[in-house]
């Protein structure tokens, strides 16, 4: 795909990771880095600039629910589970 | 306390909340009312969620009723139909191991004067399709089987049932709210001509269900329930089913491989242990275990941590061991020392194992405590101890 392209996707891979990491809520934050990961690892060899394309705009979409989402749990968090280390920051 | 409880309620995904808010805040308008725009987008909303949850199942979206969770689902499947064909056909079928609410329709039609048979399950928890058609009789217009069981995760026949009911002419209802959304549902394919849906089971919010009746053949004319349509909730359970239906491969594969973890790690560390139900024909992420020579509640009080159940949510608070278990065939102290592990699409490897280690940590040091596990252990034959009492 085009170097701008790349860029983009990069970009936006890094945005969700980095969005998803501020849920407050423990099951959230871990299902959300690791549906982001497996989504962009299965769609890596996409091709078709029109798929990419449609692909990029779901995770527009999906970039600003998390914001919206993790806004929302900051305002209604909760103590921390049995399982969750300092290791996770 | 980690969550491993999924089959009792499940969390919303943020994905679905995301789609109820503007219905809770700005979009508030009834989807009844027919002069202004806050009716029309409220309506459309609706119809949405309508299309969401028919796609799911293989279904037109007229086919759906929402409801106000499974049980009315339920109850409005079961009396409906059993009452509209009163005049002709008295008789009604279902399984032992239904929901409470199944179980309860179908005991208030008895005392209206029909006749239920209450089919017995194998051992493994699945009917037996040969004593299903042999309890089929003239008058039968419904026969009632649950897709996956709430409490032991078994999977039954459910397009081989349909098939038999559809070649006698029998309805064929299914509390699928365990199965909707998890494994592949068609009501076409499996022949379903009604079918129940819980929307606090798949992520979705609670409070809401729907309820999918076949047109054709009718299976009820009219309308089926009145009363406004709560738009959020509405909107909640249809982005729940578009969210399902396209994690579906994904969720089951995971919680495929988690529930191997989790049986493997236990059943290899401790000896005795028992999971009820059969263990290809079931849904991986219900897993119910018995523990030999421990007491469920007691296991249960000591994995303070982890939200875990010893059976169904509706009978907990009842000191009967469940009748799922003793439906299957399970011992009496068996069924007391069963626990229910629930693995939801958020569940972690790390909840998982943290369950698994205070698990096997604790039945050892109850076990320990234990007179029965000494005798055991010395070699004896509970069954042939005389007791007496003091």
């Amino acid at each position: 795909m085009a170097a701008s392209n790349r860029a983009q996707v990069l970009r936006l891979y890094r945005d969700l990771l980095l969005k998803s990491q501020d849920f407050t809520a423990y099951n959230y934050r871990r299902y959300a880095i690791r549906r982001i990961r497996d989504a962009f690892r299965e769609n890596k060899h996409v091709k078709d600039s029109s798929e990419i394309q449609s692909l990029v705009n779901k995770a527009k979409t999906n970039l600003e629910m998390i914001h919206r989402q993790v806004t929302i749990g900051h305002l209604y968090s909760t103590q921390k589970l049995v399982v969750e280390s300092p290791e996770e920051q | 306390p980690l969550y491993m409880d999924v089959q009792a309620t499940s969390p919303l995904d943020p994905r679905v909340l995301d789609c109820m808010l503007p219905y809770l805040i700005n979009y508030y308008g009834n989807p009844h009312s027919r002069t202004h725009a806050y009716g029309w987008e409220s309506e459309s909303a609706m119809e949405r969620a309508r299309q969401q949850v028919s796609s799911l199942i293989g279904a037109d979206p007229r086919e759906i009723v929402f409801t106000s969770g499974a049980t009315e689902s339920n109850n409005l499947a079961i009396k409906g139909v059993a009452r509209f064909y009163k005049s002709r056909k008295k008789h009604i079928i279902t399984t032992q191991t239904e929901h409470k609410c199944v179980l309860d329709s179908c005991r208030s039609l008895e005392a209206e004067d029909f006749r239920v048979t209450y089919l017995p399950v194998k051992r493994n928890g699945l009917i037996d399709l040969k004593e299903l058609e042999e309890a089929m009789q003239p008058d039968t217009s419904l026969v009632s089987i649950m897709t996956v069981n709430n409490e032991i995760g078994v999977k039954q026949p459910v397009s081989e049932i349909g098939q038999i009911c559809n070649s006698r002419k029998v309805y064929f209802h299914t509390d699928a709210a365990q199965a909707v959304g998890k494994i592949p549902m068609n009501v076409n394919d499996m022949k379903i001509d009604l079918m129940s849906i819980s929307g606090h089971k798949i992520y979705g919010p609670k409070g809401v269900g729907a309820v999918y009746v076949r047109r054709r053949p009718r299976a009820q004319k009219g309308g089926l329930r009145s009363g406004t349509v709560p738009t959020p909730l509405a909107v909640g359970l249809g982005a729940a089913c578009e969210v399902a239906q396209r994690e579906m491969e994904y969720d089951h594969k995971r919680i495929s491989l988690l529930a191997e973890r989790l049986i493997t790690k236990i059943m290899t560390e401790i000896p005795d242990v028992v999971m009820n139900g059969d263990p290809e024909q079931r849904y991986p992420g219900c897993i119910n275990l018995s523990f030999s020579y421990v007491e469920g509640e007691s296991l249960l009080m000591a994995l303070k941590d982890v939200a875990l159940s010893s059976g169904s949510a509706c009978t907990s608070a009842s000191l009967e061991p469940s009748y799922v278990l003793r439906a299957i065939g399970t011992d009496e102290d068996l069924a007391h020392s069963s626990i229910r592990f629930g693995i939801s699409r958020f569940t972690t490897e790390e909840e998982v194992d943290y369950t698994v280690q205070k698990c096997i940590q604790h039945v050892k040091r109850l076990r320990e405590m234990s007179p029965l596990w000494e005798m055991v252990q010395d070699g004896i034959d509970l069954k042939s101890i005389k007791w007496t009492q003091h």
